[in-house]
């Protein structure tokens, strides 16, 4: 089957929006979006392991998470749940922070995400706008990460900067 | 002063000169006359995107020339670039798990 995936980026508003479809009724995906066993089975990716600590889905609520490097590092991500349209769509403010979910003191960029859903026929279509705060943190962390350079340290710095930034896109 | 890429591109003024420039190199009169704003104002943005490590400057007579340094605005694309295939490999686990799921479900 072939399944719609669109990815854009508008740099003007620091906006990143994708678009992506799933071969499953609109529960099942609500589900897998929205539970801590679902998401921690396909959150991961190359070698990294997605781990919940708390997720507390409502409105006020949040979900602390992390990607775990095979070497057994773990990179924190807290995404607070702003606004829940049950079956319809949800907001988090996503940002940083340490294993208890205290804001990280090297790293304040933060994001807006909005998930939404809508049902098709044996499809649902999911919709992630993605809208950074700020992309200082990026443009700086591609300066100062050895990206330029394309060392292999680099890009391994490169690679751990992604895992926290993903995991704020609660995809 | 070093600055940020994204101050360049957070103020419509500099993106609408980004576009101009990046189709051909001109001076600082020739990218006035397409706004309706002082020549200073214009002189500002253009120190900003060259603080901003965005401008090469030619000198040619008496005229200097600004263009695009297009090199900048590739770091971003190949950072997004990275971030769309990861989305995309999380996204083909998500598959594999519905299918699963479904199944199971039968």
């Amino acid at each position: 089957m072939n399944l719609l995936f669109d990815f854009t980026v508008d740099k003007a508003t620091n906006t990143i929006c994708i678009t992506r479809e799933f071969a499953a009724d609109l529960d099942l995906v609500w589900e897998v979006f929205t539970k801590a066993e679902m998401l921690d089975q396909w959150m991961g990716f190359k070698g990294f392991r997605a781990y919940t600590k708390e997720l507390d889905f409502q409105e006020g609520g949040r979900w602390l998470h992390a990607m775990i490097t095979p070497e057994n590092v773990a990179f924190w991500s807290l995404a607070e749940f702003i606004k829940i349209d049950p079956k319809s769509s949800f907001t988090t403010r996503n940002s940083f922070c340490d294993e208890n979910g205290n804001p990280s003191t090297t790293n304040f960029t933060s994001s807006l995400t909005e998930t939404s859903f809508k049902a098709g026929t044996g499809i649902t279509t999911v919709q992630i706008v993605k809208k950074m705060e700020s992309l200082e943190q990026l443009e700086k962390f591609i300066a100062n990460g050895g990206f330029k350079e394309g060392t292999a340290a680099g890009y391994a710095n490169l690679d751990k900067f992604l895992l926290t930034l993903v995991t704020k896109t609660n995809s | 002063m070093r600055r940020d890429i994204f101050q360049a591109i957070a103020d419509p003024t500099r993106r609408a000169i980004l576009v101009l420039i990046a189709v051909q190199a001109m001076t600082p009169n020739a990218i006035a006359e397409h706004f309706d704003i002082t020549r200073q104002s214009i002189s500002k943005h253009l120190r900003i995107l060259s603080e901003c490590d965005l401008l090469a400057h030619k000198q040619e007579g008496r005229e200097i020339y600004y263009e695009l340094k297009i090199d900048k605005m590739k770091e971003i694309d190949i950072w997004l670039d990275q971030f769309r295939k990861i989305m995309e490999e999380k996204f083909q686990r998500l598959d594999q798990l519905l299918y699963n799921l479904k199944n199971k479900k039968k």
